[in-house]
């Protein structure tokens, strides 16, 4: 173990005398967890049971923003039944990475895209955009509902589909649907008409998700979902992933390593652009291969 | 011990210093002018309607119909006797208000659609370098003085209007009315052109105050480029086009000199029931027709009447405010910001 | 490996539902549209001006020939443009600031307020014409007979440039207003509390750290108001008299020339064209091409004096 994660030796003080070493009292004192093992206050997960398919995989994948080179080469798998989360400093590339593979990137001038991603073994660029964007749906950092009522905005994608609008009561079950599964719908089922702006922060990610989950993606993509609101709501919808993780495959992207403890499955950790660690949760922050993982996870640097 | 500086905000009574005015004083004194403006607008007001009056009186609801020839009737309005008891007042002006409803109508809904369609066009499909050069282009054209777009109609347009009407036409209503090429539809075209591109200003400025997050949020939903703009941008924009839709009614109800070279000096009502005749048939707004008139002002009758216009055009405009306000109202509920 | 790449083709609208084809149409229709006829008006005005414009013009004052295609220039129809647009800004900028000022920093019974600023959106409302032939209905009144001059018999004439810069201080006046309180609301409450706080009253807070904060805005409503007030000709053809040439009256100068009569850029293309009683279009054009270049040499500076607003009230910030 390296010299982080074992305490300092314990002396016993005497006034007019010499300090002495003595052993650490057994089982720990209550305070600092004993050496080697993890934070013990955090849960985690349970392994999602079910086959866990691969559906988006990216092959070296660089963004460059102009003439920098935002990512670089990164190859990295998206699973359904799994929650992978991208961690790492500010400025590392992980919100780029996100917004690559939903092609986001595309509506900044500056950007272009090297490498390949995959979606169920199609070429993503061989897609429409749109149609693309409907299978991998994004939550973005602010809860950004549209200025209209909350049914409005879940089925806002579901209208803009097609060329002939469909009529409220068709597309209720679909609304229904999708805020069940974004948990939100018992606290809304009487104001379906309510302007969307007036739901509080917490609610209003949770809308947010039920109108990407709406058009029944197959990946999700969150970009910092939690970082904007209580810790209450933050929980709430760390319990949504969980339980969203059967479904989609989901892909988060967090700041807070802690978070990442509580709901990725796999980890993938960045630095610089670069995919510096890929593995199961335990294993990167229990003990992560890489140096560089070693000092970010145990907070030298962030 | 010295007097203690007085507490932050609150007026120090009596500030005995040389040119320093108390708070009290300055508020008075500032809020004096504001009042005089007010006075003055509501001045305004009242003199044009006390002047406008007894147009009103002597032809009853009858004023705002239709019977005789308008021109005529000014012409006797002018020619009264100048003893105030037998003051002709007698005026049918529904040839002029029915006038000025086409023309502004008809500019307005042109100009809006053309208008919207356009700053679409700019903020979203216009290729980079052309986008450069029209913007400014478009702000330019707002500061054109209406008699310029004046000159050019009357200089270029109606003598091509002119030529593209058949001298049978121009002698099948000869009996009636002249056709030449000062008509209503180079009023409307023009009016049209001119009012437009303030509207374009007003609605590009708004597009681009929509909230990135929004039209971000709704593209990476898998809806396209077209689709964005119209449910997302144009919606949040609407406001906007309210407010753009007022002014350029304002503008269009208002414009006398310009309507005045172009659209045909007679007070005639067209006919759609004509056909095609229908578009070269002149007409004269309200506006024009009190420019047109204008010297005659010292004649007592003829001034109240064209005060009585004015007291309608007053009349129209505050209505005009009114419904933009109203129109405003139901979007504030989805938190859509005028 | 890869070098970057073209990115992949995006939303094409062959894909698009018909509607939204439809849309696109027309939208990319209007935009033509809009470039053919800007550019139209645009070369049109520029090759007939410089045509028809020559020294001359400008410096010849405009005789009263039968045949004006033959004889004078306009020099006293810029004159005359100068004169209203100084006047009538000098009225309006004291007027809209200190009413500007009032509604946004006192602003007092709030009925009032609102009052105040009904009465400046109706004016901004009001069609020139209506606010010209109001002002000849008050300057006709004898009481305000040394506006203008009195013919002989009584009638006082009412047609005179202190008349028309009057009537048009108020055309500029809602844009100074504008400018203004826009100005004021863009300055953080915190630059206030800071000069509350330093014991200052709310009077000398106005004067020493509001007013030089906002020249930029005020400058910019002025510069606003000077365009509209140029462009106007429904206040100048009724209230100004329509004389070629600068007519004053038998008084001290400056006041003799205030009083009387003349003409203005606007009136003299009004009064050029076939729908006035002369008959040189070509002296039209050149005016013409002289007021846009006017207008449009202010409306640049409007944007200049916008841009170095933004650097000079960076403090605010």
């Amino acid at each position: 173990m390296d010299s982080l994660s074992v305490p300092p030796p314990v002396r016993r003080i005497v006034v007019d005398r010499e300090p002495t070493v003595v052993d650490p009292p057994a089982g720990g004192n209550g305070y600092a967890p004993p050496p080697g093992s993890l934070a013990p206050v955090i849960r985690r997960p349970e392994p999602s049971a079910g086959p866990k398919v691969e559906r988006m995989r990216t092959h070296e994948v660089s963004v460059f923003y102009g003439g920098l080179e935002a990512v670089k080469q990164v190859t990295i798998p998206v699973r359904m039944g799994e929650v992978l989360a991208l961690i790492g400093p500010s400025g590392c590339g992980k919100t780029t990475l996100l917004r690559t593979l939903n092609r986001l990137v595309e509506l900044t001038p500056t950007a272009s895209r090297g490498g390949v991603i995959s979606l169920d073994g199609g070429d993503v660029d061989a897609l429409e955009v749109t149609d693309l964007r409907r299978r991998v749906s994004m939550v973005f950092q602010q809860p950004n509902p549209f200025p209209m009522s909350v049914f409005d905005n879940v089925a806002y994608a579901l209208r803009q589909q097609g060329a002939k609008r469909p009529g409220k009561d068709e597309l209720m079950p679909y609304v229904q649907d999708a805020l069940q599964r974004a948990g939100l719908w018992s606290e809304v089922v009487d104001k379906l008409d309510h302007p969307a702006l007036r739901l509080s922060g917490g609610q209003q990610q949770r809308l947010c998700i039920a109108r990407s989950l709406a058009a029944r993606p197959e990946v999700l993509l969150l970009d910092e979902p939690c970082s904007a609101l209580d810790p209450r709501s933050t929980q709430i919808i760390e319990d949504l992933i969980l339980t969203l993780r059967e479904e989609v495959a989901v892909v988060i992207v967090t700041h807070n390593m802690q978070q990442a403890l509580r709901i990725a499955d796999y980890v993938g950790f960045m630095f610089l652009g670069e995919l510096v660690e890929y593995g199961p949760a335990e294993q990167v922050f229990g003990h992560p291969r890489e140096q560089r993982t070693r000092e970010y996870v145990s907070g030298a640097f962030g | 011990m010295a007097g203690l500086p007085a507490a932050a905000g609150t007026p120090r009574a009596g500030a005995a210093k040389l040119g320093t005015w108390s708070d009290h004083r300055v508020e008075r004194v500032l809020g004096a002018v504001a009042c005089i403006v007010l006075l003055l607008v509501a001045g305004m007001v009242v003199f044009v309607f006390v002047r406008a009056w007894p147009s009103f009186a002597d032809n009853g609801l009858a004023w705002f119909g239709s019977g005789g020839n308008v021109d005529q009737q000014l012409i006797d309005i002018f020619n009264s006797p100048a003893d105030p008891d037998s003051y002709v007042l007698t005026l049918r002006a529904w040839p002029l208000l029915y006038g000025t409803f086409l023309t502004t109508a008809g500019a307005v809904f042109f100009g809006l659609t053309f208008a919207l369609f356009s700053a679409i066009f700019i903020v979203e499909f216009a290729p980079e370098r052309l986008r450069k050069v029209l913007e400014p282009v478009v702000r330019l054209l707002a500061a054109v003085p209406s008699v310029v777009y004046g000159l050019i109609g009357i200089l270029v347009i109606v003598p091509w209007v002119n030529g593209l009407i058949s001298q049978e036409r121009k002698e099948s209503v000869a009996y009636v009315v002249q056709l030449t090429g000062t008509n209503i539809s180079v009023a409307v075209l023009i009016l049209t052109i001119m009012i437009t591109p303030i509207m374009i200003a007003i609605i590009v400025d708004a597009l681009r105050a929509v909230p990135r997050s929004w039209t971000e949020g709704a593209a990476a939903l898998g809806v396209n480029r077209w689709r964005v703009m119209w449910t997302i941008s144009v919606r949040t924009a609407r406001p906007a086009i309210v407010a753009a839709l007022v002014l350029a009614t304002a503008r269009a109800l208002g414009e006398a000199i310009m309507l005045s070279m172009v659209s045909g000096s007679a007070g005639f009502a067209p006919n759609p029931i004509d056909g095609i005749t229908f578009f070269f048939e002149p007409t004269r707004p309200l506006a024009a027709t009190i420019v047109d008139n204008a010297e005659g002002l010292s004649v007592v009758p003829l001034g109240q009447t064209l005060y009585a216009f004015a007291a309608v055009l007053l009349v129209s405009s505050m209505f005009l405010s009114l419904g933009g306000f109203l129109a405003k109202q139901p979007m504030r509920k989805y938190g859509i910001r005028p | 490996m890869t070098t970057a790449s073209a990115t992949a083709p995006r939303d094409s609208p062959s894909k698009w539902p018909l509607i939204d084809r439809l849309g696109l149409g027309m939208a990319w229709a209007a935009g033509i549209m809009l470039c053919l006829i800007a550019g139209a008006i645009v070369v049109y005005m520029l090759v007939k001006g410089l045509q028809e414009l020559n020294v001359d013009l400008l410096t010849s004052h405009p005789q009263p020939s039968l045949d004006q295609s033959k004889t004078g220039g306009f020099l006293d129809p810029m004159i005359g443009t100068l004169i209203l647009t100084v006047m009538g800004t000098l009225i309006a900028v004291p007027l809209g600031v200190a009413t500007a000022i009032w509604l946004a920093e006192y602003g007092r019974p709030a009925g009032l307020a609102r009052a105040v600023e009904s009465g400046v959106e109706m004016v901004a409302g009001t069609p020139s014409i209506v606010l010209a032939i109001f002002g000849l209905l008050i300057f006709q009144e004898s009481l305000f007979a040394a506006f203008s001059f009195t013919a002989e018999g009584g009638a006082v004439y009412g047609r005179s440039f202190l008349a028309a810069s009057a009537m048009m201080s108020l055309i500029a006046l809602p844009l100074v207003v504008g400018a203004t309180r826009e100005a004021l609301q863009s300055i953080p409450s915190h630059i206030r509390e800071a000069s509350y706080a330093l014991g200052k009253t709310k009077a000398a807070t106005i004067r020493r750290v509001l007013v030089p904060a906002i020249r930029p805005g005020i400058a910019t409503g002025a510069t606003l108001g000077m365009g509209r007030i140029a462009g106007d000709t429904a206040i100048v053809v009724i209230l100004l008299g329509a004389t070629l040439q600068l007519q004053g009256i038998d008084a001290l100068e400056p006041f003799g020339t205030l009083r009387g009569t003349g003409s203005t850029l606007t009136s003299y293309v009004y009064v050029n064209s076939p729908a006035g009683e002369g008959n040189a279009p070509e002296k039209a054009y050149a005016a013409a091409f002289v007021l846009l270049a006017i207008v449009i040499a202010l409306n640049f500076t409007v944007d200049w004096l916008a841009r170095r607003g933004k650097e000079g009230s960076a403090w605010t910030r």
